[in-house]
């Protein structure tokens, strides 16, 4: 084992379990560029937009697999295409826009263009001008077309590879993840509206965080004080079996009593806080099962959040070692009333940039990334519900934060560790 | 629109500025009618005509709720508001009510004494005139910039 820690490049890990984690993967710009080869164009599955963005042939739209800069189009087949957004010739980025319809995608630099395959279509002045100049003639148009990424859709979502190994989305979420996905994106998605928030942190922290099951009724008091989310709720956490995608979900259960929570000296026991305007929290039991939270994540940035009504995509796009983006996408149904879209429009105070239940995930990141400046030689540890990193029927566990752990080590150092 | 139209328009941007970055935050939702709309989007979402708020509120108890929230629930760091306005345009006057624009920039001070430049954009304000007072019965808060640094805790 330590022959393959060592020969993979990276940081070193302590032992071959996920339940000790080393600061150094947080700050080491070495393994910032191992996990762009190994996770970003390795054999995984990331979300790049929703179906419902790319609505006719000659939609494209741009979206990143890591920093790497992507477009995707549907073609005049109504297919999905996605490549690197650099043109062949000389690296440019090819679409400047966010997203708009094209018949085909030209270079401003060169003029150099490509139909919605992606393939070469055009080049400027290829014969010259008046006989002089242009290509030579062994130049092949085929040779020089956009770099292509598989993509695939999965409820709506749009995922891209660059990996020929990547196993069919469906094997790649598992079968309960791709049922929960099914269960939120069950019919036509309407868009909200989007934001996007700047963390001061490493991706690899944020997608922890929302791993995290054990926080969120500690760090976040609004969840805690309205019964949105206890511990002694019912719910659970279910991690697939290569440890990278999890479901957390939670239902209201008035039988249950929360004599656990007063003994612990936990700042977020304020009973006595109530809202001024209660209309924030009617929700409606949309999907019949009284599941009031879902949080759902797909390695390596993905996730997909239903808290009551407030249906929200967030893609974690890093942007530096320090750096990263989490890009909102807010979500209801086209077959919602007016009524309905009100009730997501307040229910999205809840998550966000200035969510009530949420908005410290924006900072606590950054707090852990000042916090280790300087003694990244030491570790932190998850061992919360154990040192592995199986589905368990309670919340107060780490086990999806260590299968987060489980997936990246595999990727990383191309062996499963000890989980 | 007469002077003290006008008057009242100011004054009403001026305590506005002033309570949020004064700190004085609890007298905030008072300038807003019972009934009424805050919203905090951007120019994209604006201009798509979608309607998602990172804040967003219909009544002047869910900015109480806010107030609220950011006294008891949630944890930020301390962090202080500037904000810069400038002179208030008239878009359409009826009666008792006022539509107006203006723009805005708020600078974000941290307690570790960071600045940055937080925000830029546009106030779009229907303002409801009544006797010698002016409240805002609605006011879209469009943000140039679709990224909010870390999190938006006190409003803009």
């Amino acid at each position: 084992m330590t022959d393959i820690i060592a020969t993979s490049g990276g940081v070193k890990w302590p032992s071959d379990k996920v339940s000790t984690i080393p600061f150094q993967v947080y700050t080491d710009e070495n393994q910032y560029k191992i996990e762009n080869e190994r996770i970003f164009k390795g054999s995984t599955w990331n979300y790049l937009c929703l179906d419902a963005e790319l609505p006719e042939p000659g939609s494209f739209i741009v979206s990143r697999i890591g920093e790497t800069p992507i477009v995707i189009t549907r073609d005049e087949d109504g297919q999905l295409n996605g490549f690197v957004n650099r043109c062949a010739h000389r690296g440019s980025l090819l679409c400047l826009k966010h997203k708009g319809k094209a018949e085909n995608l030209t270079c401003v630099y060169h003029a150099w263009s490509y139909d919605l395959k992606g393939n070469l279509t055009g080049v400027a002045f290829q014969r010259g001008v008046k006989r002089q100049g242009g290509m030579p003639d062994q130049f092949k148009k085929e040779d020089y077309n956009l770099r292509k990424i598989h993509v695939t859709e999965f409820s709506g979502l749009v995922f891209g590879s660059f990996s020929d190994d990547a196993p069919d989305i469906e094997s790649y979420l598992g079968s309960e993840i791709a049922d929960r996905i099914r269960r939120v994106l069950n019919r036509p998605v309407r868009i909200l509206g989007h934001n996007t928030q700047v963390l001061n942190n490493n991706w690899k922290l944020y997608m922890e965080n929302t791993k995290d099951s054990y926080h969120a009724s500690i760090l976040h008091t609004f969840f805690t004080t309205f019964e949105l989310n206890r511990l002694n709720q019912k719910g659970g956490i279910i991690v697939d079996d290569s440890g990278g995608n999890h479901v957390s979900y939670s239902k209201i259960d008035p039988s249950l009593s929360n004599d656990d929570y007063g003994s612990q000296n936990i700042r977020s026991s304020k009973d006595e806080y109530r809202l001024e305007d209660p209309s924030l929290l009617d929700g409606v039991d949309e999907y019949g099962d009284g599941v009031t939270l879902q949080i759902l994540t797909v390695f390596p940035g993905l996730v997909l959040q239903q808290i009551q009504n407030a249906i929200a995509i967030r893609q974690i796009v890093p942007t530096g070692v320090e750096t990263t983006e989490l890009v909102w996408t807010y979500l209801g149904f086209q077959d919602d009333d007016e009524a309905m879209v009100e009730r997501r429009l307040k229910q999205a105070n809840l998550a966000g940039p200035a969510g009530f239940i949420s908005m410290e995930d924006g900072a606590v990141g950054n707090f852990v990334q000042r916090g280790i400046n300087g003694t990244e030689e030491d570790t932190s540890v998850v061992m919360m519900g154990g040192e592995t990193a199986e589905s368990q029927a309670f919340r107060a566990t780490e086990t999806s934060v260590r299968g987060f752990w489980k997936k990246y080590r595999t990727l990383i150092e191309g062996q499963v560790p000890n989980a | 629109m007469n002077e003290q139209t006008r008057n009242l328009i100011e004054n009403l941007m001026a305590e506005y500025v002033s309570r949020i970055d004064n700190d004085d935050l609890e007298r905030w939702p008072d300038l807003f009618t019972d009934k009424c709309l805050y919203s905090v989007t951007n120019r994209e979402n604006h201009a798509q005509g979608y309607a998602h708020g990172a804040i967003w509120a219909n009544s002047k108890g869910m900015l109480k709720d806010r107030v609220s929230a950011l006294r008891e629930a949630n944890i930020y760091e301390e962090q202080v508001y500037r904000h810069i306005g400038d002179a208030v345009r008239l878009i359409t006057l009826d009666n008792d009510i006022v539509t107006v624009q203006s723009n805005f920039m708020v600078v974000r001070t941290m307690h570790t004494g960071d600045i940055h430049l937080f925000a830029t954009g546009m106030y779009l304000d229907r303002i409801r005139i009544q006797g010698d007072t002016a409240l805002f019965e609605e006011r879209i808060v469009v943000c140039d910039s679709q990224k909010i640094d870390t999190l938006l805790a006190i409003p803009l």
